[in-house]
C-alpha cells in the first residue's frame, strides 16, 4: 500500500492502538491535519502547545498508556519544551511529534526552523529527525517503544514537511530491533536472594517507594510485601498511590515537606529498600545525614539513577515489577517459618508512636478558611475515588499531605521538574481517558494563570474538569521561603492584582464559584463537583500559611519545622 | 581525580557525537580528549574519551553513556591492559644552533620531520602519554610555537602481554 508521510503517521499511529492526540497545527503539519478527518484517531485542540504536551503527560500517568501530541515547527515546538522536561523528570512515556521545514530548509534559518531536536536532546529519552521517508515507520515504532520501554520517558520524532508529502510503500514493523537499546528488566537472582537475606536480618526495615512503582506497575507487589512481611512505608511525591494512603502501615511522604514519622523512620531504620525512588534532594535533605544507620538497597530500572546519590549497599537494577515479584516469591516461601510481624512489632510500634506524636495537622480556624481544611473536605467528599491533579507550590504539598491517594495513577503532580501549569492541562488529558470520572485539578492563583487559556479546550470538548483554587493571593511556596528565609522580603510574590475568576470561568462558557467563608466550603465543593460542565471554584484562603512539617534545604531530615 | 579512557562504541547516527559531548556538558563532567571515527562494522563508530573525575564520577560516566539509547558498548580501559596512542603535531623554534640537538631528540624519540623552513621544524610524534608528556618537555626549551594533538585513542590488549 502506498501511502504520503502524513498519512503513514496517520497509520502508525493507530497500529499503536492510539485513541487521542493532543495538538495545534501550523503549516509544518497542515499535511498531517489534511489527513486528520481521515483517521480513527481523534485530535484535541489546545490553546497552546504546553497544553497538548502536558495534556499528554497527563492521559499517560492517569491511563499508563503512552501520551501523544502534535504540534508545528519552530514556536510550536519550542512551546512544548517545558512539558518534554516535565515528562522527562517524572519518567512519562509521551511521543511528541513536531512539525519541521522542508529538508532542504534545514540549517538555513528558514521561516519557523528551529533545531528542536538539538534543543531537546537533554530533555527526551531519545530524539529522531525523519530525514527520508523510508525510515518513518521505523522511527514511529522505536519511538513508541523507548518511551514506554525500560525507564520511560519522553521521545520526540521530527518530521520535515516535505517527508510527510513523498509517497512510499507502507510497511509497520512488527518488532523492534534495536542492537544498542537493550534495558535489563529481569532482576538477578543472586541479588534477589542478598537483598531477601537483608531483610530477614533486619529489625527495623523501612521501604522508600517512588514513582517507578507506579509506572511498574507493581503497587500489588509492594503492597503484598509490605502487609506480609509487616515493613512500614513511606513515598516520594510520585510514589502516593502505590500503597494505600490509609493503610496503617504507610507514613506519608518523606523529606522536605514529608511527615514526621516518616523523616524519622528514615533517620532511625536499619534497612532501607528503596524501589522505584532516586533519591532527590527534595527527599533526602543534607544527604551525608540521610538514613544513617541503614544498609540502603536500591532497586531501579536506570542504573544511573542508582549510586548517584547516596550510596548503596546492594543494587538490584531490574524493573519494579519483575524484582517485586521475585522478592515476593521469595519470601512467600518464608511465611511459614517465620513470624514477620512479630519480629518487626516494636519497630512498627515506635513508627506508629512517632505518626501519633507529631500526625500531619494545622491549626484550624473559624474566622478564614484553611487551605488544609479544603483538601480535607476534597478527600472527605470524592471519599478518594477521584484523579487530582495539581499545580505546583503549597497547594501541590498540601495536596499530597491532606488528601489519602489509594490506588496509583490517581495524583498527577510535576514532580521533578514542578512545573507551574502543568495540573490543569494534566488533569484535561486525564479527563480524556476517563470521561466518567472526577477529575480535581487543585491549584494556587499564580500557577493556574500559566495554562488558564486551556479552559476554551475543557469547555469545547465537554471534558468536566474541576478547578479548585486555594486562592492566597500569593505565590505562596515562594512567599513562604521568604518568610521563613529572606526576613519577609516578599518582593515580587503578591498577587493582589487578579482576575476575578469566577467571570473568567463564565467567559469561557464553565461555571464559576467564589468561597470565602468556611461554612460554604463544603456545599460549594458539593455542588462543583455534582456539575457535568467545567468548574472554577475560588476558594480564598488564609494568605499566610505554610506548609509543615519542613525541613529547610540543605538540612537534616531530623531538622524538622513543626506546625 | 583520575583519568579514565573509555571506548565507547556507537551507532553512527547524525547527532551521536552531541549527545555524547552534550552528556558530558550537561552534567558538568569533563572530557579531556575525544576521539571518534568509524570502525569496521558498518554503522558502527568507535569513540575514545579520556575523562576525568574520582571513581563515582567516572561510575556516573560509563553508566550514563550505556543509557544513551545510540550507545552499544561502553568499555573502561583503565580496568584492563590495554594500548594507548596519540598522534601530535609539534612546530618548534629551531634556528640553526639549535637544529642538530632537535633533530638528535627527534631521532630518539623515533619521530618525524615533516615540514622543514629556515627557522622551524614540524615534528610527529605517535606514542603513549608518557612518551609524549616527555617529548614536549625536551622541546619545551627551544620554544614550542604550535601543537595539535588528536587525543587517545586505544584498544583493549588481545592477549595479557606486554609488547
Ligand atoms: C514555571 C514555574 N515558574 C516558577 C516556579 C517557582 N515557584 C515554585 S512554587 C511558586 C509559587 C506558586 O504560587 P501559587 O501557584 O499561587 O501556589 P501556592 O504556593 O500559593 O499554593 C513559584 C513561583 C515554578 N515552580 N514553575
Amino acid at each position: 500500500m502506498k501511502l504520503t508521510g502524513a498519512q503513514m503517521l496517520l497509520k502508525c499511529l493507530e497500529m499503536e492502538g492510539v485513541e487521542v492526540m493532543f495538538g495545534f497545527p501550523g503549516g509544518a503539519v497542515i499535511d498531517i491535519y489534511d489527513e486528520i478527518p481521515n483517521s480513527t484517531v481523534e485530535h484535541i485542540l489546545v490553546r497552546h502547545e504546553q497544553g497538548a504536551i502536558h495534556a499528554a503527560d497527563g492521559y499517560a500517568r492517569a491511563t499508563g498508556r503512552v501520551g501523544v501530541c502534535l504540534v508545528t515547527s519552530g514556536p510550536g515546538a519550542t512551546n512544548t519544551v517545558t512539558g518534554i522536561a516535565t515528562a522527562y523528570m517524572d519518567s512519562i512515556p509521551v511521543v511528541i511529534f513536531t512539525g519541521q521545514v522542508p529538508r532542504a530548509l534545514i540549517g538555513n534559518d528558514a521561516f519557523q526552523e528551529v533545531d528542536i531536536v538539538g534543543i531537546t536532546r537533554s530533555c527526551t529519552k531519545h530524539n529522531y529527525l525523519v530525514q527520508d521517508i523510508e525510515d518513518l515507520a521505523v522511527t514511529i515504532k522505536q519511538a513508541f517503544y523507548l518511551a514506554r520501554s525500560g525507564r520511560p520517558g519522553p521521545v520526540l520524532v521530527d518530521l520535515p514537511k516535505d517527508v510527510m508529502q513523498q509517497v512510499a510503500e507502507f510497511r509497520y514493523p512488527e518488532s523492534v530491533q534495536m542492537r544498542s537499546y537493550n534495558p535489563t528488566c529481569k532482576p538477578h537472582v543472586g541479588q534477589v536472594r542478598k537483598v531477601m537475606k537483608l531483610l530477614r536480618k533486619a529489625k527495623k526495615p523501612l521501604i522508600y517507594s517512588g514513582g517507578g512503582v507506579i509506572t511498574s506497575g507493581s503497587h500489588a507487589d509492594l503492597t503484598w510485601l509490605a502487609r506480609n512481611l509487616c515493613i512500614p512505608v513511606t513515598s516520594t511525591l510520585m510514589g502516593l498511590g502505590a500503597f494505600p494512603g490509609d493503610d496503617p502501615l504507610f507514613l506519608g511522604m518523606l523529606g522536605m515537606h514529608g511527615t514526621f514519622a516518616a523523616n524519622m523512620a528514615v533517620n532511625n531504620c536499619d534497612l532501607l529498600l528503596a524501589v522505584g525512588a532516586r533519591f532527590d534532594d527534595r527527599v533526602t535533605g543534607k544527604v551525608d545525614t540521610f538514613a544513617p544507620n541503614a544498609t540502603i538497597v536500591h532497586i531501579d530500572v536506570d542504573p544511573t539513577s542508582i549510586q548517584k546519590n547516596v550510596s548503596v549497599h546492594v543494587p538490584l537494577v531490574a524493573d519494579c515489577k519483575a524484582a517485586l515479584a521475585a522478592l515476593r516469591a521469595e519470601s512467600e516461601a518464608s511465611l511459614d517459618d517465620i513470624d514477620w510481624c512479630a519480629d518487626h512489632r516494636e519497630w512498627v510500634g515506635q513508627v506508629q508512636d512517632w505518626g501519633r506524636e507529631h500526625p500531619l495537622t494545622y491549626k484550624d480556624d473559624d474566622a478564614v478558611i484553611k487551605p488544609q481544611f479544603v483538601v480535607e473536605k476534597i478527600y472527605e467528599i470524592t471519599k478518594g475515588d477521584a484523579i487530582i491533579a495539581t499545580e505546583v507550590g503549597q497547594n501541590q504539598m498540601w495536596a499530597a499531605q491532606f488528601y489519602k491517594y489509594t490506588r496509583p495513577n490517581t495524583l498527577l503532580t510535576s514532580g521533578g521538574l514542578g512545573t507551574m501549569g502543568y495540573g490543569f492541562p494534566a488533569a484535561m488529558g486525564a479527563q480524556r481517558a476517563f470521561p466518567g470520572k472526577l477529575v480535581i485539578d487543585i491549584a494556587g492563583d499564580g500557577s493556574i494563570q500559566m495554562c488558564i487559556q486551556e479552559m476554551m479546550t475543557v469547555v469545547c470538548n465537554r471534558l468536566p474538569v474541576k478547578i479548585v483554587i486555594l486562592n492566597n493571593g500569593y505565590l505562596g511556596m515562594v512567599r513562604q521561603w521568604q518568610e521563613l528565609f529572606y526576613r519577609k522580603n516578599y518582593c515580587e510574590t503578591c498577587l493582589d492584582a487578579q482576575p476575578d475568576f469566577v467571570k473568567l470561568a463564565e467567559a469561557y462558557g464553565a461555571a464559576g464559584f467564589r468561597v470565602t467563608e468556611k461554612k460554604d466550603v463544603e456545599s460549594t465543593l458539593r455542588e462543583a463537583f455534582a456539575l457535568d460542565k467545567p468548574v472554577i471554584v475560588d476558594i480564598r484562603v488564609a494568605r499566610e500559611e505554610n506548609v509543615y512539617p519542613m525541613v529547610p534545604a540543605g538540612a537534616s531530615l531530623t531538622e524538622m519545622l513543626l506546625v | 581525580m583520575n583519568k579514565h579512557t573509555l571506548s565507547v562504541m556507537v551507532e553512527n547516527e547524525p547527532g551521536v557525537l552531541s549527545r555524547v559531548s552534550g552528556l558530558f556538558s550537561g552534567r558538568g563532567f569533563n572530557i579531556y580528549s575525544l576521539n571518534v571515527a568509524p570502525t569496521l562494522e558498518k554503522g558502527v563508530s568507535l569513540m575514545t574519551i579520556v575523562a576525568e573525575g574520582d571513581d563515582q564520577i567516572i561510575e556516573q560516566i560509563v553508566k550514563q553513556l550505556r543509557k544513551l539509547v545510540p550507545t552499544i558498548k561502553v568499555k573502561d580501559l583503565t580496568e584492563v591492559k590495554s594500548v594507548e596512542r596519540e598522534m601530535v603535531l609539534i612546530k618548534v623554534n629551531a634556528e640553526d644552533s639549535k637544529r642538530a640537538e632537535i633533530l638528535r631528540i627527534v631521532d630518539i624519540f623515533r619521530c618525524k620531520v615533516v615540514d622543514v623552513s629556515t627557522d622551524e621544524l614540524t615534528i610527529e610524534v605517535t606514542g603513549d602519554q608518557g612518551k609524549i608528556g616527555a617529548l614536549i618537555n625536551l622541546l619545551g626549551r627551544f620554544g614550542i610555537k604550535e601543537i595539535a594533538r588528536t587525543g587517545n585513542v586505544a584498544m583493549q590488549r588481545s592477549m595479557q602481554m606486554d609488547l
